[in-house]
């Protein structure tokens, strides 16, 4: 390949890859580490993972995020789903350019203004029609599902733009109404993005401290919330276990994620070999009669 | 069935296709903003909410509107403000730039090696921003504290005497920003990388230019959307970080987000919170209109794919 020097672009690869995963290593070894000062090792130790499970408020805090990340990321991804549709399938249609900024802003929003304004519009909603009464899980979801489709509409946007909109068509002419051309060819194609715009939006709601913290009402603190309380006050090894048990999850999560992807990649090579094949046949076929 | 009822039923499907989230986007994206202009207009008052009402009824049929400006007046004089604009904006507009040199060369080294090592190296920018921002920030702390890993080695290995201090100060922030935000620089600029015609090098070697000079003739000038997507990924939302700045600077930083959140939550001054809200939007509204015009023309290719 051409372009640069191969050790400059070895070097930056390394550098940079150290600086961004040396913090998430340090984080993993040091939840194993038998004192209570972070940095400071002290011999092999498994009771931080004891004290976490025994913290019935980081529990309590960690099921109820739970709860509300499932919820938000269905949510966003049949909003951000039909955003999408409608974004990349509709053409022009009066309003678009308004849907399309109203999609893509809160993904460079502050937090702190999307958190402040949700939380005033609730307050407002309360006093004028009553409802949602008080704020908690409820307002949390509604306030994740809104930052968090905009992330799932651009991911189904882009896939969209890149399959072969005659795939459509020609279902649609062999007779097929819009939902079911939605369903058995549309879907089934970009099922792959709506797994990663559903896990995406897990993962952003499960993370999020300053919106929920707006619009969470007393006696709802997500994990996040828990944990930044608790971080302030300095480092504790216990949050160094919950770290280790999210980043093994995500770790698994991946590699379940790359071993279907592969089989999946394979079955559809195996599909198009097979169709080449028959094609092949055919021709010859026809070549002989 | 006819066609003509085959296309008003797709017609009608789109209508509702589109309307559903629409109407969430306007509920709860866009109202929100007016309710928070029309909050800053108003007076503080000690109940819940802690605001006062804009109309007012006086008797039968006349309204009252009380605009109150005063909000602004303040933020206008109290310097406290003005410089955590500024220092927002410095701080965000520095670590968007650290981002670009450190995200750069990444972008460039991934897109330019081979399709397997590809796949690997991209998943392995994308892994960290599967696990939680809040605790990668909270990382930082054991590395950056006075008896922190980084010091304890600079010690043990006798490059200095006594401990760095670098948490809790604006050091500790830039490494928390760029830490957190170089997958976001990354992404788009290896995505516009990738996409290059490698045949322009050739091109540009064959006429007798050397690899730098192709690259600052041919690669940067053809990358610009990717460095210009990138930097406002990472630059607005930045500006108004506020977990970095809390957990790992100093106390007494001034960043707007931080201003922000002490208004609301330790004041409970919502017209003012909502007042700098306001103003921060004002702050930001350019780049983000810069950000939505590039969005529109990749038309969501480029970000995630």
């Amino acid at each position: 390949m051409s372009g640069g020097r191969p050790w400059f672009r070895i070097l930056s690869l390394v550098l940079g890859f150290a600086f961004l995963y040396i913090p998430i290593v340090s984080l993993v070894v040091f939840s194993f580490n038998e004192s209570r000062l972070v940095t400071v090792w002290g011999g092999f130790s498994t009771k931080w993972y004891g004290a976490l499970a025994a913290n019935q408020q980081i529990l309590n805090a960690a099921w109820l995020s739970l709860k509300v990340a499932s919820i938000t990321a269905t949510a966003a991804v049949v909003l951000g789903t039909l955003t999408g549709m409608a974004l990349a399938r509709f053409g022009p249609f009066r309003g678009r350019t308004m849907l399309s900024g109203l999609a893509t802003a809160p993904l460079v929003m502050p937090e702190v203004i999307t958190g402040l304004s949700l939380l005033l519009l609730f307050v407002t909603m309360e006093q004028l029609i009553g409802w949602p009464a008080g704020r908690g899980m409820t307002t949390i979801i509604i306030a994740h599902i809104t930052f968090t489709m905009a992330y799932v509409t651009v991911i189904v946007q882009s896939r969209l733009a890149q399959f072969d909109e005659s795939l459509e068509e020609a279902a649609q002419d062999l007779g097929a109404r819009p939902a079911k051309v939605f369903f058995l060819v549309t879907l089934p194609i970009i099922s792959p993005a709506l797994l990663s715009g559903w896990l995406l939006a897990f993962t952003l709601s499960l993370d999020d401290l300053v919106v929920a913290s707006f619009v969470a009402g007393p006696g709802s603190s997500t994990l996040p919330m828990v944990v930044f309380s608790k971080v302030r006050l300095g480092v504790s090894p216990d949050i160094n276990a919950l770290a280790t048990i999210l980043i093994a999850v995500v770790a698994i999560g991946v590699a379940i994620a790359g071993f279907v992807m592969a089989r999946q990649q394979k079955i559809r090579d195996r599909d198009a070999q097979m169709a080449l094949a028959a094609n092949q046949q055919m021709i010859e076929s026809m070549k002989k009669g | 069935m006819n066609l003509g009822a085959l296309k008003r039923l797709g017609f009608r499907g789109r209508t509702l296709v589109a309307s559903v989230p629409y109407l969430w986007l306007v509920l709860f994206f866009l109202i929100p903003f007016v309710i928070v202009l029309k909050i800053s207009f108003s007076d503080a008052q000690i109940a819940m909410p802690p605001y006062k009402p804009l109309f007012e009824w006086i008797g039968d049929k006349m309204v009252h509107i009380k605009l109150n400006f005063g909000n602004y007046a303040f933020l206008i004089e109290d310097n406290l403000y003005w410089k955590a604009y500024l220092n927002s904006i410095y701080v965000a507009g520095v670590s968007t730039l650290l981002c670009l040199l450190i995200g750069y060369p990444m972008a460039y080294a991934i897109a330019r090696s081979s399709t397997s090592t590809r796949n690997v190296l991209l998943l392995l920018v994308i892994l960290p921003f599967w696990t939680s921002f809040l605790l990668r920030v909270y990382a930082w702390i054991g590395l950056l504290k006075n008896n922190g890993l980084i010091n304890n080695a600079l010690m043990a290995i006798g490059v200095i005497d006594q401990p760095i201090q670098m948490l809790q100060t604006d050091f500790a922030v830039y490494v928390g920003i760029v830490y957190s935000y170089l997958p976001f620089m990354i992404l788009p600029l290896y995505a516009n990388l990738e996409k290059m015609d490698l045949t322009l090098l050739e091109a540009a070697a064959d006429l007798g230019s050397r690899p730098w000079e192709a690259f600052l003739k041919v690669t940067l000038p053809l990358s610009l959307p990717g460095v210009i997507a990138g930097c406002l990924l990472v630059f607005i939302p930045a500006v108004g970080e506020f977990v970095i700045p809390a957990l790992l600077g100093d106390p007494g930083m001034l960043m707007i987000g931080k201003v922000l959140w002490t208004e609301f939550f330790n004041n409970r001054d919502w017209p003012v919170a909502s007042a700098v809200a306001i103003a921060l939007l004002l702050f930001l509204v350019i780049p983000i209109m810069f950000f939505q015009r590039a969005q529109d023309a990749e038309s969501g290719g480029g970000l995630h794919r």
